[in-house]
């Protein structure tokens, strides 16, 4: 808890509204100038989480820390935050300077360093001369950069944000996107941002916390996330992933799905596992190999059912029989050009490979 | 270069760590004020007034006796049938005339909708008491068409005093209130549902009981429930034209002022309040399922020109519209008559108001104060409790409370607010549990204040509903952001809240203003000698046999109301003007 490194720490927090458990004892910490994603689907918790960690919502059990001190029960005045709502939240009859001053105003600085504060935060923005326009006279990103200013205005230690891109369109978002990373690093301000954008999420975050009806499910960096993801839960929410059931366990590192046998390096507590178990194996697409080496292990003979074409590659389902009667689909990335070369056509047959390193084992039925 | 700007400026942060524990108290201190203030004005008077209809003279219990008695003596119950029978009268007529009105500006393409509207609103800036006093004029023993136009025309006898009159009376006093609610509630369909009907081959008929009725059924039923209770509370036009038709209303007065008493006086209140309250009750309830379904979103319906219909509709509004102005006009020109309906020259005998009772110029300044004091202060409170209400996260159930409290006048009618404010000001003291608590509102009696305070209580609601209706279209997280950000809330509130809500705040001014410059019935209890009001003017000349300076009182208010109106309707508009570079229109 005396870490120096840690600005913020979140012990085991819950949120219950009436009997409806919307945070499930959360636990996470934020290093000092951290970029944090809160990713999950809608309605999990995302933004009471932000809320709670603000001080506009009073967690029902748990403890919140700043800086090593208990202010759990400070109100969000208290907690020096800074945040950024969807809705942006600007007061429409005050312009753009008015709007990023407004809180300026409320600290004893003279006249004269609330003009150069705020000028400061227009160009750092990127709205040097835009100052005197209303709200309703600027473009939804030039709002968005308003709202991001007038919350760092009050130089926060950490900065809130709740979806501040999605009612921006994809251009202007992804452009803001980089633009908000590089502030945020700029002035190293420890940031969580709430988004259910998986994009968002994985360019712009140092960490990701994948958040599954009100509990924790996954805490992260970006590669973590997406190379082994926890649970199938966390799998299919971010990026595609194939899920092959009724596999079984033989022993370490080695599963079978009828006769195929398959191994794996990267299990995931399912190393303790007995022998026997069921379990779900999974794979996304992109790793799905094609080799007809047969010296190779985990190769598999699979016949083409459907391809889509999607420009640069194609995504193609292939079934494999496992044995009379039963046969699971997987499916694979492949790029345009190497399916020009093999000449792979509908009903083809086609021999995959499942690298070791990238299959993944999840006990069966279990959170998926 | 802004790479350091988080170090360059030393923000002196954290001074109101302490401020802010102080804002919420205050913030506490303030909801709990407010729904002390509603306690105070609303329902403890209302408990005394049922607890004087249910004890004799010298205050002893007397269980149900008073009612007991009322209900047995057929001249006191007979006005609740007869209440009840012209008030669903009125509302049927009312609503009919006015469903076909607000047809003709929501689904029509006729020209001057403006204009069509704004007539129709016409009586709710004048006194209750001028539609009866036009209508004696017109349809009287000496009335213009009674007398055919002066010989001109061979004369028509309606046999105005009494039911006839009272509901000719309260129609036109309900007419508005129907056109604006149906105005909003044909406004609020969808087009697609219509293009649908039309793709399907329904006929018009047809589409009328499957898409029209449906989709506006809320808003129909919603304006029955507001006209009946209006035309059932109503006292001002049936004290003219009632004759000996008993209602509700002018029993109440009868017995308080005619016979002072009291306990029954308390009795027939409670009576008049049931049925309202009732009323109130299931408006509330679909009011409830109508805003769940606005909040869908829909496509505006544009009208399409249609000849015969159009024409149809114009020559309607434009008869309406007619009818409305002559009846008005009728009694402007009433009060400038020398001596009616023999000496037809024109002048402002009237208007001196020498040798009549009432109160003259006096009254009416008296009035214009009343009524200033009112905008201002039930402006103020309105609106700030509204807020309070409305954008403040602490105290929930304090603040629901609030909430029922102060839409609840809605279904108290101004004479039991007159009737239960004189137990209550009046009241030295109570005596609880062998203890006597001297009450300090009793220095308000017969003053100013008290006149102000019921009519901020008679109308609060209405105004609370357009307070809270401009509030919700703030984002709600403006308070959240100032929080967060040190502001007070009370900044915050004066900075953006009021100037953006500035539209809203004028049109409750207006409405506090030209509703307490018209009330009669809760101040015809409340009055004082020394403070006499223009409106009990018209009503004390009225029972004098004054009738033409009474309508010339009348037009003075009418004409106050509508100056006051389109006064303050040109100064929302440059108001607005002024706010585009904002609003982004
Ligand atoms: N004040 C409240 N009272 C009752 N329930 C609430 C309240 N606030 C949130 N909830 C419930 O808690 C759950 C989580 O809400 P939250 O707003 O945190 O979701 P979210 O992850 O931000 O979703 P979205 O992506 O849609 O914004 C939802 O089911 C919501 O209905
Ligand atoms: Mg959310």
């Amino acid at each position: 808890m005396s870490n120096p490194d840690i600005y913020l720490t979140m012990d085991a927090v819950s949120k219950n509204f009436g009997r409806f458990t919307a945070l499930a004892e959360v636990t996470f910490q934020a290093r000092r100038g951290e970029f944090i994603c809160v990713l999950g689907p809608s309605g999990c918790g995302k933004t009471t989480l932000l809320r709670v960690v603000a001080g506009l919502e009073k967690q029902t059990r748990g403890k919140v820390f700043i800086e090593g001190r208990d202010v759990s029960s400070l109100p969000v005045s208290s907690r020096n935050v800074g945040i950024v709502f969807q809705s942006y939240a600007l007061f429409p009859n005050l312009t753009a300077r008015q709007n990023i001053a407004y809180g300026l105003k409320s600290r004893s600085l003279s006249r004269q360093a609330i003009v150069k504060r705020v000028d400061e935060l227009l160009d750092l923005v990127g709205l040097r001369g835009m100052g005197r326009k209303h709200p309703a006279k600027l473009s939804g990103g030039q709002q968005q950069r308003v709202a991001l200013a007038r919350a760092i205005a009050v130089s926060p230690d950490l900065l809130l944000l709740d979806e501040p891109l999605s009612a921006l369109d994809a251009k202007v978002r992804v452009m803001l996107r980089g633009e908000i990373r590089q502030l945020q690093q700029r002035l190293g301000i420890t940031t969580i941002m709430v988004t259910h954008d998986q994009e968002e999420a994985l360019t712009m975050a140092d960490r990701i916390l994948v958040i599954d009806q009100g509990r924790l499910v996954q805490n992260g960096t970006p590669r973590q996330i997406y190379d082994k993801p926890a649970t199938p839960f966390v799998a299919g929410f971010i990026g595609a992933m194939n899920f092959i059931e009724d596999a079984r366990k033989i022993e370490k590192g080695l599963y079978d799905i009828g006769e195929t046998h398959l191994s794996v390096s990267g299990e995931n507590g399912t190393g303790r596992l007995p022998a026997g178990s069921r379990v779900t194996l999974a794979i996304r697409p992109e790793d799905v190999m094609l080799k007809r080496d047969p010296s190779v292990s985990n190769l598999l003979q699979t016949r083409v059912e459907a391809m889509e074409y999607r420009g640069s590659m194609f995504r193609i389902d292939l079934k494999r029989q496992v044995s009379e009667g039963t046969s699971f689909t997987i499916t694979a990335d492949v790029p345009a050009e190497t399916v020009r070369r093999l000449g792979i056509t509908p009903r083809s047959t086609l021999p995959i490979h499942l690298p070791v390193d990238r299959l993944r084992v999840y006990e069966a039925g279990k959170g998926s | 270069m802004p790479t350091t700007i988080a170090d360059t400026t030393n923000l002196p942060s954290q001074t109101f760590w302490t401020t802010l524990d102080k804002e919420l108290w205050i913030k506490r201190l303030l909801i709990l004020l407010v729904c002390i203030w509603l306690l105070v004005v609303v329902v403890l008077p209302l408990f005394q007034l049922l607890s004087k209809s249910v004890a004799d003279a010298d205050g002893r219990f007397v269980g149900l006796a008073h009612y007991r008695t009322y209900f047995s003596t057929p001249s006191l119950s007979s006005s609740l049938f007869n209440s009840l029978l012209v008030s669903v009268l009125t509302t049927c007529i009312s609503v009919s005339l006015g469903f076909l009105f607000a047809y003709g500006l929501t689904r029509t393409t006729i020209a001057g909708k403006g204009f069509f509207k704004a007539i129709s609103m016409m009586p709710l800036f004048a006194p209750t008491l001028l539609n009866g006093i036009a209508l004696v004029y017109l349809f009287g023993r000496k009335g213009l068409i009674t007398l055919g136009f002066f010989g001109v025309l061979p004369g028509i006898e309606i046999n105005l005093y009494g039911p006839v009159g009272i509901i000719i009376a309260e129609v036109l006093f309900t007419f508005p209130q129907a056109v604006l609610m149906l105005c909003i509630a044909l406004g609020m369909t969808d087009a697609r549902l219509y293009e649908a009907a039309e793709s399907l081959g329904a006929g018009r008929v047809r589409t009328f009981f499957t898409v029209t009725l449906p989709s506006i059924r809320y808003g129909l039923i919603s304006t029955v429930f507001v006209c009946f209770i209006l035309a059932f509370t109503d006292f001002g036009a049936p004290k003219v034209v009632g004759g000996n038709y008993n209602i509700l209303a002018t029993d109440i007065y009868k017995q308080v002022i005619g016979q002072q008493n009291f306990a029954m006086g308390a009795v027939v209140s409670v009576v008049l309040l049931i049925p309202t309250v009732v009323a109130f009750i299931i408006d509330r309830i679909f009011q409830r399922k109508q805003v769940a379904m606005i909040a869908a979103r829909s496509v505006p319906l544009t009208p399409r020109p249609h000849v015969v219909r159009d024409g149809l509709y114009a020559g309607y509004c434009a008869l309406i519209g007619f009818l409305i102005v002559g009846f008005y006009l009728t009694a402007v020109y009433a009060s400038l008559v020398k001596v009616w309906p023999y000496t037809l020259d024109l002048g402002f005998w009237h208007y001196q108001f020498s040798g009549t009772g009432g109160g003259g110029y006096a009254a009416f300044f008296n009035s214009i104060r009343m009524s200033l004091y009112s905008a201002v202060f039930g402006t103020a409170i309105t609106f700030f409790a509204a807020y309070l209400i409305e954008k403040s996260r602490q105290m929930n159930s304090l603040r629901q409370m609030a909430y029922f409290l102060s839409i609840l006048p809605l279904a108290l009618p101004g004479l039991v607010i007159g009737l239960a404010y004189i137990f209550f000001f009046n009241a030295l003291g109570w005596h609880v549990g062998g203890m006597f608590i001297p009450n300090p509102m009793n220095v308000l009696y017969a003053s100013m204040g008290i006149l102000v305070i019921s009519n901020i209580v008679h109308f609060f609601s209405v105004s609370f509903l357009t307070a809270t209706t401009a509030l919700k279209q703030l984002d709600q997280e403006f308070e959240t952001v100032s929080e967060s950000m040190g502001v007070p809330f009370t900044k915050t509130f004066a900075r953006v809240t009021v100037p953006v809500c500035i539209p809203a705040i004028l049109e409750i001014g207006v409405y506090y203003f030209v509703n307490s410059m018209a009330t009669v019935s809760a101040v015809i209890f409340l009055y004082s000698a020394d403070i006499p009001l223009a409106s009990v003017a018209v009503a004390n000349m009225d029972d004098a046999g004054d009738v033409a300076p009474a309508c010339a009182m009348s037009v003075l208010i009418l004409l106050t109301n509508l100056a006051v109106r389109i006064g303050f309707g040109l100064l929302t508009r440059r108001l607005k003007a002024r706010a585009q570079a904002w609003t982004g229109q």
